[in-house]
């Protein structure tokens, strides 16, 4: 196994304890198989029990795991003829965000995503996946073009959230957020967006203005990531499992708030142990959506977007 | 026919609010937050709250925003009794609003609701900072949709004075959501042609800035009022850098052609007025009479 987070630490420790029996029967020529496969057994009873009921930190743990796949791995595994398409046309081409247009068994479609690096190097090309204003616009560009050609949409979410920059600020980082939420409500194409990883905050909403919202489920989408979320509520940043706790960050929860329409499953210890199983899975449910939402005419999907986000929300009312 | 939407002054009864022709509570005396004069109460309340020696256009609640704004300060409130919940049960949220129930005399951060500027008939939203910090949540989000709803379906010209620290944690995924659900009604009421002024105040950001405060026709800022998406101090922490004094101010956002006019809250009344005027049909009027399409 590798890159391991905290959690996963029993059962590191377990299977290196099984490897070195193994070993050392070998070494000694004594069959260890009975208590080898005792062992397997207490591996597999103990697997279930952490990767069964993971808390709401560490499912964070792996949304952010370094080796998660990204969306240019999902785009590479699931679509064919991708193209992808840069620029804003306005100011530059923000890495942070890539697009473009490709085939979904057959159909063509645009696709677009938050894009978080590789390694260090394409982390700071990509700025860790978070969007400036160029991003956004150019997104809002790519769904215009699918609008104009009546191309479905589907939208990879995986940000921290939109950077926070003087130069971003400058250029008007609320603006280019605000007209995203805006223009996506008015497109007739079907929208269906995936949470991959993380979602965090406006810069994530930008791109999730959907007809369906889909989330892996060990992804998380909140308000803001849980580290700015401590540092806002308590003013300490180091307070980020605690945020991640109280504030209904899981898939899990977001179904349950209605939010999102459907939770797709990973491969246990998170979709970075078998990728190519998990985009699988993603393209079966965006496929899926895509065929109800396909015979509907322009007006019925917008409509259908508008209802879904017009009920979001809770009160009530005091005489 | 859109020709028909604001082609005459609609007769129209406003209902005086109770709760708007509350008194403003006072201390005798008050001291500027920017320059430290010392200046009577009376004298800053006559002066709209704008400091008499440096111009600092102190925050104003809702209620105090209509009283300024509309004409004979009256208002037809929407919603009044709307409320939030406390939908994820977050520890304290309930206790939190209960307190700035009780210290802003208000139920949540936004009073929305149908007046007059100048004569013209608009819907208004007035957001108040002293209550839970101006947050969004699902009460504001609602509400906020409710009043462009109505402006849709009445065709009156739509007014929102933001001010704001984004959306409330409290509700996390809820209050998120309201930003797309505000902002996707104002995609209907642009489509139906309405017009809607926006009046960004101190301070106003995240969540608001990046939702309905920037989706303005006319995007107007108060002089000093600090905007933008994320706030100066994580900027800060992000890029470490010292930012500059003026940064994301009223003006700074002006420069770099995120406002259309800084006004003066002494000129606020007279400037919206004119703007609805400019969209209003007048009859007898030439070709250029009006300016909505």
């Amino acid at each position: 196994m590798a890159g391991e987070v905290p959690f996963e630490q029993p059962l590191i420790e377990l299977r290196a304890k099984i490897d070195e029996l193994h070993k050392f029967g070998m070494e000694k020529q004594i069959d260890f198989s009975e208590e080898i496969a005792r062992l397997e057994e207490r591996y597999a009873k103990l697997e279930e029990e952490i990767y069964g009921s993971l808390t709401a930190p560490q499912k964070m743990q792996l949304a952010r795991h370094p080796q998660r796949p990204t969306t240019l791995d999902y785009i590479q595994a699931i679509f064919t003829d991708f193209i992808e398409l840069h620029g804003d046309r306005l100011f530059g081409d923000d890495l942070a965000i890539v697009g473009g247009i490709a085939r979904l068994n057959g159909i063509p479609v645009t696709v677009i995503g938050h894009q978080k690096g590789k390694d260090t190097k394409d982390n700071i090309a990509r700025n860790f996946g978070m969007p400036h204003p160029e991003g956004f616009r150019k997104a809002l560009r790519l769904m215009r073009q699918a609008d104009k050609f009546r191309r479905p949409i589907i939208t990879f979410i995986d940000t921290t959230g939109a950077y926070p920059g003087s130069a971003a600020e400058e250029r008007g980082q609320s603006e280019a957020i605000a007209r995203n939420l805006q223009e996506m409500a008015s497109l007739r194409v079907p929208i269906v967006c995936v949470v991959i990883g993380e979602g965090g905050s406006g810069g994530a909403l930008a791109l999730c203005v959907g007809n369906r919202i889909l989330m892996l489920e060990n992804s998380i989408y909140a308000v803001a990531s849980p580290n700015s979320a401590a540092a806002i509520l308590w003013k300490d940043a180091s307070q980020v499992n605690r945020a991640a706790e109280i504030m209904k960050i899981t898939a899990e929860d977001l179904k349950r708030l209605e939010v999102i329409e459907e939770i797709i499953p990973e491969p246990k210890g998170g979709a970075h142990r078998a990728p190519d199983k998990q985009a699988e899975s993603i393209k079966e449910a965006v496929w899926n959506h895509l065929q109800e939402l396909l015979p509907m005419s322009g007006d019925e999907l917008r409509e259908d977007r508008y209802r879904k986000f017009r009920k979001i929300g809770k009160f009530m009312f005091v005489s | 026919m859109l020709k028909d939407l604001f082609n005459k002054k609609r007769k129209y009864a406003t209902i005086p609010s109770e709760r708007t022709k509350r008194e403003i509570p006072e201390g005798l005396m008050n001291k500027c937050a920017r320059c430290g004069t010392i200046q009577f109460s009376k004298e800053l309340e006559k002066n709209l709250k704008v400091c008499t020696a440096c111009g600092y256009h102190f925050r104003l609640s809702a209620l105090e925003r209509i009283q300024i704004t509309l004409d004979e300060g009256r208002l037809f409130e929407y919603d009044a009794d709307m409320v939030s919940e406390d939908p994820l049960e977050f520890p304290g949220y309930a206790d939190k609003l209960a307190k700035h129930s009780e210290s802003s005399g208000l139920r949540d951060a936004v009073v929305t609701g149908e007046g007059t500027i100048g004569g013209f008939p608009v819907i208004v939203a007035a957001m108040s900072f002293d209550f839970f910090g101006g947050s969004m949540g699902s009460v504001v989000g609602e509400k906020v949709t409710r009043a462009i709803e109505r402006a849709t379906e009445k065709r009156y010209p739509l007014v929102i004075f933001s001010t704001s620290g984004g959306a409330r944690m409290e509700e996390s995924i809820l209050s998120l959501m309201q930003m797309a659900k505000t902002s996707a009604a104002l995609m209907k009421f642009h489509e139906a042609g309405g017009l809607y002024i926006s009046v960004i105040t101190d301070p106003t950001y995240g969540g608001v800035s990046a939702s309905f405060a920037m989706l303005g026709d006319f995007i107007l800022a108060e002089p000093g009022a600090a905007f933008g998406f994320a706030g100066r101090r994580v900027i800060e922490q992000t890029i470490r850098q010292k930012l500059p004094d003026n940064f994301q101010t009223a003006e700074f956002n002006l420069q770099h052609g995120q406002v259309d006019k800084v006004v003066h809250r002494k000129e606020m009344r007279a400037t919206l007025t004119k703007i609805l005027d400019l969209h209003t049909v007048k009859e007898d009027a030439p070709y250029g009479g009006r300016g909505a399409v």
